[in-house]
């Protein structure tokens, strides 16, 4: 199990500003090691974010997405103490799943 | 998980082997990934056909109501911040593509409605290249901004 993610959910007018800090190396597939060897690739496929549950944010990746990505995103139709849960997907069919309350 | 999969990984070892087989018909395009676009994904330089893969019918049209907000230079190519912002009403998706990666596609993102059309993310550069953030719209069309972003350091070599 990978480590966990650091979400923030912030009340900012009526929308929520949501920032997700996702522990993940996003190994491309293109690098090397010492010996020459391809490294496979390694990275996060899909997130879904859904608050009460709605889907509020879906996304595909490729491995070309940062190491350890961040992802922010807003939406409206929710309130503080409402639940935010982040979950995604890596090419390994590795999963991980966290929640936060809306600030 | 199905095992097959695993085992056809493990021996093609990189995508080109992978699109080969694609391209003989051994493995469908979605049969291996449910929900992961592997042929948007494995798209190699073309805009328009990564537009194609996405579900876009006819070449994406520049549009002024895209903007994106990057560093001009990024001196780490390994981590460039983006953040996307689309004025196209009905936006229903937002992807990131970096024309020079090796794969052009980086990131597609669903906005269902009540999100906004804004993204902030960081992706991976392996040289200096123009950028290319594409908006599906309600109506099925894709629209795209372009921007060129010079890198010091490349973030996918190593």
């Amino acid at each position: 199990m990978a480590d966990p993610m650091k979400i923030r959910a912030k009340m900012e007018g009526d929308k929520v500003d949501v920032r997700i800090l996702m522990a993940h190396e996003m190994e491309t597939g293109q690098r090397k090691d010492a010996q020459g060897k391809v490294i496979p690739a390694w990275f996060i496929q899909n997130v879904t974010a859904t608050c009460n549950g709605k889907t509020v944010l879906t996304a595909e990746w490729g491995p070309a997405v940062a190491k350890n990505p961040f992802l922010a995103f807003k939406f409206s139709g929710a309130k503080a103490g409402d639940k935010i849960v982040v979950t995604w997907t890596d090419n390994h069919g590795d999963k991980r799943s966290d929640e936060a309350t809306i600030a | 998980m199905d095992k097959g999969r695993r085992q056809v990984l493990k021996a093609a070892g990189g995508s080109a082997v992978l699109a080969l087989m694609a391209a003989a018909g051994l493995l469908r395009p979605g049969q291996a990934w449910a929900e992961w676009n592997k042929q948007a994904f494995d798209v190699r330089n073309s805009l328009n056909d990564a537009v194609k893969a996405l579900g876009g019918t006819a070449a994406p049209q520049q549009s002024a109501e895209i903007a994106i907000k990057s560093p001009d230079i990024a001196e780490n190519g390994a981590v460039v911040p983006f953040e996307v912002t689309s004025k196209i009403p009905g936006t229903q998706n937002i992807a990131l593509l970096v024309e020079k990666n090796p794969n052009i596609l980086a990131a597609n993102f669903d906005i269902p409605q009540g999100t906004d059309p804004w993204i902030n993310t960081r992706i991976k550069m392996g040289q200096t290249s123009n950028v290319f953030a594409v908006v599906k719209a309600a109506d099925g069309k894709f629209y795209y901004a372009s921007k060129e972003v010079k890198v010091t350091l490349g973030g996918c070599g190593g």
